[in-house]
Parts: C-alpha cells; sequence; structure tokens
C-alpha cells in the first residue's frame, strides 16, 4: 500500500531523513492527503532484526560514516570520529532513543529573557511561546502514548529505579518517578506492554516503545500516500534561478545517483548532517550554503549538559534489568541561579551493559582501579545526567577541509567546548548525584564524562528575525519558501529536557502549516 | 595462585584448542610456535607472531585489565586477533615485536627479567605507563576493551545476563527483585 513516486514527480515533498522528525512529518503530512517521499540513508531493520547485544546493534543501526571532532570536550580525544552516537536507519536515533517524554518548561522557550545576558552564549528566546506549543505536546503525547499523559499509568520501577528512587527521597528530594515515558506501560495503538527486556537503546523487541520505524511511519504508508526509501543518501539539495527549491540528489543503494524532483523539501537528517547538507548544497546563488544569509547554519550546536553517576553498593542491583530509563528526579530542573548556574537539569535512570559500561565508563582508563569497577558490575546503579547547555557561535558543524565521505562529499567537523555555564551544572549533578547513592549506603561512586552525543540540537536554529537564525518559527527558512527544517536542529535553545517530544510536537505543527500553505497555494 | 571461577563457563572458548597435558606444568609455557595452557589445558598456534611475543601480549592485556576472577584463556581469545593482524600486515607485525621487544627492554633494565617475570604487578604497570602514549599500547588497549569484554563466556563471572528478549524479558524474571534498600 505504501505510495510510488516517479523521480521526476515535482509535486511531492521531500523529507530527508525518517527520525523523530521526518519519520513525524512525512506520516503525518501522508495522513493530511500530501504525496510524500521520505529518502533515508540507513537501511531498514524491522522490529525482529534487533539484537540485545551492544556491540552487534551498534554495528547494524549506528551512524558509523566518517565524522571528525576538535574543541576541548572529551569526546574529541576519546572518539575523535564519533562525535554522536545517533542512528543511521529508517527510524533515525527512535529506534535507539529510551523514551523520556518531557515537556519544556515555560521559561525555557524564553532562555535569552529569562537568563540575561551570559558572556560568551549566543541566547535567544525561541520565537514560539510555550503557550502556543501546549496544544501539539498535547497532541504529541497522545500519539507517542506518553505514559502519566492521557490517562495512561507510569511503568513500574525497576531495580535501578528503586536506588535512585530510594536515594533521591533520602537527600530530599519530592519529585521522583518512573517519569513521562513513551514506553506503553500497558497495551495501546496495537502495540503491546513493556516487557522489561532492558535493550531499549538496542531497538525494542517487543514494540512497547515509540519509534517511528513501527508507530508511525506504516501508518502513514497505509494511506497511499507515503514512499519510505531506505538507502537513499542525500548529498545536495537544488534550486532553479529564483532560488527555489526543486529537489535532491541522491545515492541509491547501488551507489547510482538519483535526482528526486520536489515541491517542497524538508530537511531532518539530525542536528549535525542537516546543516552538512545545507553546507554542502551551496551554490553560486548561495555560496555559504542554502538558507544560510544570517551565516548561522552550523553555529549553536547543543547537546544538552550530560555526565553519569555510577554507585556501587554491597549488594546486587541488577541495573540491566528492565527499562533503560523509566525514572527520574526532577527536583533541580528549574532555574535557581544561586546554584552558581542558569538553567537546571534532570536525572534519570541509566544503565550500560558490560561491553558499552566497560567502552564508556572512563575511556581510555585502564588499570585495578578501572577493572574493579567492572567487577562490580553487577552492584552498580547509573544514572544520567541532562540539563541546558548554552548555545555558544563557536560550537557547530562545518565542513571538514580535508575528509571526504564515499561520495566526494565533504564530512561534518563537530567543534564543542563547554561553557563555564555547563561546567558549573555538571559539578552541581556530579555531586547531587553522588549524594543520592551514598546516601543509601554507595561505598564508590563514578562521575562518568559525557558519551558522544545522543541528543544533537540547534545547528539550524529558529529565529524571530532573518539575521539570528536558520528558520522561522515554523521551520521554514528565512532565505527560502519550500525549504524546511524539520528535526532537532532548529531548537534554538536546548532546555533541560531529553528533545525528542519538542521535536515530535514541532514536526507536527509543521505538517499542519505545510498542509495550509500547500492549500493555499502559497508555497 | 588463581583460582578458577566456579560459573566460568567450563571448558576453553571454541578459538582454543583444548588439549591434555599433564598438571602442574608452567602457566604458560611456548612450544614451537605454540602457546600451551596447561593448567587451563588450552593450546594457540600462533601464526606470524614469535609465541612469546603472544605470551607477553596475554599478560600485558591482563595488567592492562586485571580481573582476577578470569581466567588467562579470556585475555588470549582478546589478543588472538593481533596474530591474525600480524599475519596479514607486516607493518603491523613489526611494530608489534618491536614493540614488545622495546617493552621488554625496559623490564630487564629495572627489574632484571622481561615483562613476563616482572613480580608484581605494580612493578609491570610501571612499564605500562612508560609505554602508555606508544603505538603498541595504543593500539592494544582500545581494541582489548571491546575483545575482552564482549566475550559472552565472560558475561556470568560479571554477574551481565545478556540477551533477555529471547527469554521474554525481566518481566517476571525479577525486573524489581532487589529487596535489600
Ligand atoms: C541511545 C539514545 C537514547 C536516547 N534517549 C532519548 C530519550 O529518552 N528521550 C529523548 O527525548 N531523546 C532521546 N534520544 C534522542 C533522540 O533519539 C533524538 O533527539 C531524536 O531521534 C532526533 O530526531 P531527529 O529527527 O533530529 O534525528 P534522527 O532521529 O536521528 O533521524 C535522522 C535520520 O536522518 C537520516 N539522515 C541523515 N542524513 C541523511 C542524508 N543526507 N540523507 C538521507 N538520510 C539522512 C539518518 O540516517 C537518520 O535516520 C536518545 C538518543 C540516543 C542515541
Ligand atoms: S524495556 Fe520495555 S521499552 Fe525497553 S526494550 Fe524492553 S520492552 Fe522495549
Amino acid at each position: 500500500m505504501a505510495a510510488k513516486f516517479d523521480l521526476n514527480d515535482d509535486t511531492v515533498v521531500v523529507i530527508v531523513g525518517s527520525g523523530a522528525g521526518g519519520g513525524t512529518l512525512g506520516t503525518q503530512l501522508a495522513l493530511k492527503g500530501i504525496n510524500t517521499v521520505i529518502l533515508e540513508a540507513g537501511k531498514r531493520h524491522e522490529i525482529e532484526d534487533f539484537v540485545n547485544d551492544e556491540w552487534a546493534s551498534f554495528a547494524q543501526l549506528a551512524w558509523t560514516d566518517m565524522r571528525t571532532t576538535s574543541g576541548s570536550w572529551r569526546v574529541a580525544r576519546d572518539f575523535p570520529n564519533l562525535p554522536a552516537w545517533i542512528v543511521k536507519a529508517v527510524g533515525g536515533s527512535t529506534v535507539h532513543w529510551a523514551g523520556a517524554s518531557l515537556r519544556f518548561q515555560p521559561h525555557e522557550f524564553k532562555a535569552a529573557t529569562t537568563y540575561g545576558r551570559i558572556k560568551g552564549t549566543n541566547l535567544a528566546d525561541w520565537p514560539i511561546s510555550s503557550d502556543e506549543m501546549a496544544p501539539w505536546y498535547a497532541m504529541a503525547e497522545d500519539r507517542m502514548g506518553v505514559t502519566r499523559t492521557n490517562g495512561i499509568p507510569g511503568l513500574p520501577g525497576n531495580n535501578n529505579y528503586k536506588v535512585l528512587e530510594a536515594g533521591a527521597k533520602k537527600v530530599g528530594y519530592k519529585e521522583v518517578s518512573t517519569g513521562r515515558m513513551a514506553i506503553n506501560s500497558q497495551a495501546r495503538d496495537d502495540r503491546g506492554a513493556c516487557q522489561q527486556i532492558g535493550f531499549c537503546f538496542q531497538g525494542c523487541k517487543s514494540g512497547a516503545k515509540w519509534s517511528t520505524l513501527y508507530a508511525e511511519i506504516p501508518k502513514g504508508e497505509a494511506t497511499g500516500k507515503l514512499e519510505v526509501r531506505p538507502e537513499s543518501h542525500v548529498v545536495r539539495i537544488e534550486h532553479d534561478k529564483s532560488g527555489k527549491v526543486t529537489g535532491v540528489v541522491y545515492h541509491d543503494a547501488a551507489g547510482t545517483i538519483r535526482r528526486q524532483k520536489a515541491r517542497l523539501v524538508c530537511v531532518a537528517g539530525n542536528s549535525i548532517e542537516s546543516p552538512r547538507l545545507l553546507l554542502n548544497s551551496e551554490s553560486s546563488k548561495f555560496p555559504d550554503g542554502l538558507a544560510n544569509s544570517s551565516g548561522q547554519v552550523g553555529k549553536n550546536y547543543m547537546r544538552h549538559m550530560t555526565g553519569s553517576v555510577y554507585g556501587v553498593f554491597d549488594r546486587p542491583v541488577k541495573m540491566w534489568r528492565g527499562t533503560t530509563m523509566a525514572g527520574i528526579v526532577q527536583d533541580e530542573a528549574g532555574n535557581d541561579p544561586k546554584r552558581g548556574f542558569v538553567g537546571g537539569y534532570e536525572l534519570e535512570t541509566l544503565s550500560l551493559g558490560l561491553p558499552f559500561m566497560a567502552a564508556f565508563l572512563d575511556p581510555g582508563a585502564w588499570g585495578r582501579e578501572f577493572a574493579t569497577a567492572l567487577d562490580a558490575y553487577a552492584n552498580m546503579a547509573g544514572m544520567w545526567i541532562v540539563g541546558e547547555d548554552m548555545p555558544q557561535e563557536k560550537n557547530g558543524v562545518t565542513l571538514d577541509p580535508k575528509a571526504k565521505d564515499k561520495y566526494g562529499m565533504p564530512v561534518a567537523r563537530v567543534h564543542f567546548d563547554d561553557h563555564p555555564n555547563d561546567v558549573a551544572m555538571r559539578n552541581h549533578a556530579y555531586s547531587r548525584g553522588r549524594a543520592i547513592y551514598e546516601a543509601v549506603g554507595a561505598t564508590r561512586t563514578f562521575p562518568t564524562t559525557p558519551y558522544p552525543s545522543t541528543h544533537n540540537l540547534g545547528t539550524n536554529r529558529m529565529s524571530a528575525k532573518p539575521s539570528d537564525g536558520v528558520v522561522n518559527k515554523w521551520g521554514q527558512s528565512h532565505d527560502i519558501k519550500n525549504l524546511f527544517v524539520s528535526d532537532g536542529s532548529q531548537f534554538t535553545t536546548g532546555g533541560a529536557e531529553n528533545p525528542t517530544l519538542t521535536i515530535v510536537a514541532l514536526a507536527l505543527r509543521q505538517a499542519n502549516y505545510i498542509a495550509e500553505q500547500l492549500g493555499q497555494k502559497t508555497i | 595462585m588463581r583460582t578458577m571461577p566456579p560459573n566460568d563457563g567450563g571448558g576453553p572458548p571454541a578459538s582454543l584448542d583444548r588439549r591434555g597435558f599433564l598438571a602442574g606444568a608452567a602457566a604458560l609455557a611456548v612450544s614451537g610456535t605454540a602457546l600451551i595452557h596447561a593448567r587451563e589445558a588450552w593450546g594457540l598456534e600462533v601464526k606470524a607472531l614469535k609465541p612469546d611475543t603472544m605470551a607477553t601480549l596475554i599478560a600485558m592485556a591482563r595488567d592492562i585489565y586485571p580481573h582476577d576472577r578470569l581466567a588467562d584463556r579470556f585475555y588470549a581469545v582478546a589478543v588472538k586477533s593481533f596474530d591474525d593482524k600480524a599475519a596479514a600486515d607486516p607493518k603491523m607485525k613489526a611494530m608489534i615485536e618491536n614493540g614488545i621487544a622495546d617493552l621488554d627492554g625496559r623490564a630487564r633494565k629495572a627489574f632484571g627479567t622481561p615483562y613476563r617475570t616482572v613480580g608484581w604487578e605494580a612493578q609491570r604497570v610501571t612499564l605500562l605507563r612508560q609505554i602508555e602514549g606508544g603505538p603498541l599500547f595504543k593500539a592494544v588497549r582500545p581494541a582489548l576493551v571491546v575483545s575482552l569484554y564482549n566475550q559472552k563466556e565472560a558475561w556470568p563471572i560479571f554477574g551481565y545476563e545478556g540477551e533477555s528478549a529471547g527469554h521474554g524479558g525481566y518481566i517476571s524474571r525479577g525486573f524489581d527483585d532487589l529487596t535489600w534498600l
């Protein structure tokens, strides 16, 4: 029932990428009756193909095409060619993701106004308010089946959660729960309830976790209006003399160059590939890349202030059992500058299997201090810190001057330096995380360095004024009317919350706008 | 004397040959082009590297990630691929042989004996710290962090249970069985 469109059909909407942004947008457009083609660089792996094996799953799903790094972040030293841990497959990073689904707090849409001028930052307010987002958040929560919304019960707490909850309550935290998760706590939307398998990051084998791969795209395909073309790597967006976008050039599975015409193009390749594609699409008319009159394409890269804390106890925890991230402490999420930084952070349960724990607990470390930590693996509990980081113009994605991919296109170079606010917040979170575990008897704790980025944001940011950012409040590029950005790269600022619910809400909102504009023939 | 854990998964991994040997021989001995581990009853044919080099790599692997409950065979499996790489690439072979010769040289100078027979782990670690920035260490450690900890036979020793979907997840198998809090 999936559609099949002609390469020369210039009435279709073309979306680059099938993840949280692209997969949702494409499905929603199809449901609205709009012919849509999603071009996805990765393969299509279905639920039965997923493997409960961290490295094998990484090889199956992760984006491992060449990227380079620079900057003072430790990732550049430890994983110089893996700045981000994200997916290259149909479904994008919603195959890997853990399901934590939180709304931004109202003040986070007004970061510049709330936090004031902070040296070294490029803070701006979103051109959208919390009130404007509310109905779209509600729609996204319903769509994704987020627990603790729409009357859906919370998930049961696993062992890792029990430790977090007990410790957090001992140190006086109040907002402690198994969180709002886009994971079925009971059967819903033709998908079953969570089986507590514990490999949420490796693709949910039960389908309980929302992913565009099986919870959205098939619904779009069923309308006969959506075609998803896997193994279709877009290398360039083309435009006509007037500057309007006319289609995209991509390499298919066999490596053959194809040209798909389009009425409108939406870029949703995640915050590293999306700006790279715009930059690589430079032309004599747009020598600095498409949609880049502001010079902001690729700038203001954010990855959330992250880190982890693991605690070792004298008795077993077996943190790997059950839902990876169903546990949260939200008391530190607000903005309270008295703590020595602006913005806030969440503490969420996290577990890694033994193979990933070895690779990520303290990358590069060795010897007995490290080995004894892993000897205690079964007695470990873990939490992840996710907080708002500061947008800085110098952080971002540029085209590497030397390295090229297999299609001969310059690869993305990702530069990142922590802002002092990020460092202050991380140190605060490390100490609170340790306090939580020590309160319930941890004999040893590890303040663990950030992993390669799982949240990648901000590199084509939204702005009210065209000179401050790349897209307007609808994700439509300021410069080119029929070119949209539909992923996390639109974020003006990052908030303290995991980003996907906001990406999905924005995609639903954008679908509405695009349908209206196409209906009114303004694009 | 290291002791074998009760739950170490039984015999040698498939990639090592089981051999019958007399008990009581030295832990890891060289015989022709093979390494022979009498106590753990396995042997390893070395194709490209000197068997002594391989034995030192195994010792080095244990000193990098020392887990007293892991038998030598896990370390042997973890570094075996360096013999394959050496067989395929003469530059790699030279790098490893030179690196190990250098390590042994440093051991002789500091402690009067080759690396493998330096008495204390702490002493061997001082030697590893000296070569930490060199090509051998920089090749071995990142490979080892995957090849050692990704051995399914080793997971039970750490308590890690691995694949779970095939067992129906943990919904009825103790996802919330922690009672000590
Ligand atoms: C391990 C992990 C855990 C996570 N947990 C959470 C969580 O609990 N909560 C949360 O909110 N978020 C979580 N995230 C983040 C979340 O997955 C992402 O924020 C979200 O998926 C990003 O959506 P996106 O549309 O921007 O990009 P993606 O979902 O990454 O989709 C981008 C897609 O575009 C494709 N693509 C890129 N370039 C091209 C090209 N040139 N041509 C064709 N296709 C291309 C890619 O292959 C990819 O499939 C997690 C991420 C990871 C990796
Ligand atoms: S724990 Fe639940 S959500 Fe996670 S993979 Fe298993 S069934 Fe899916």
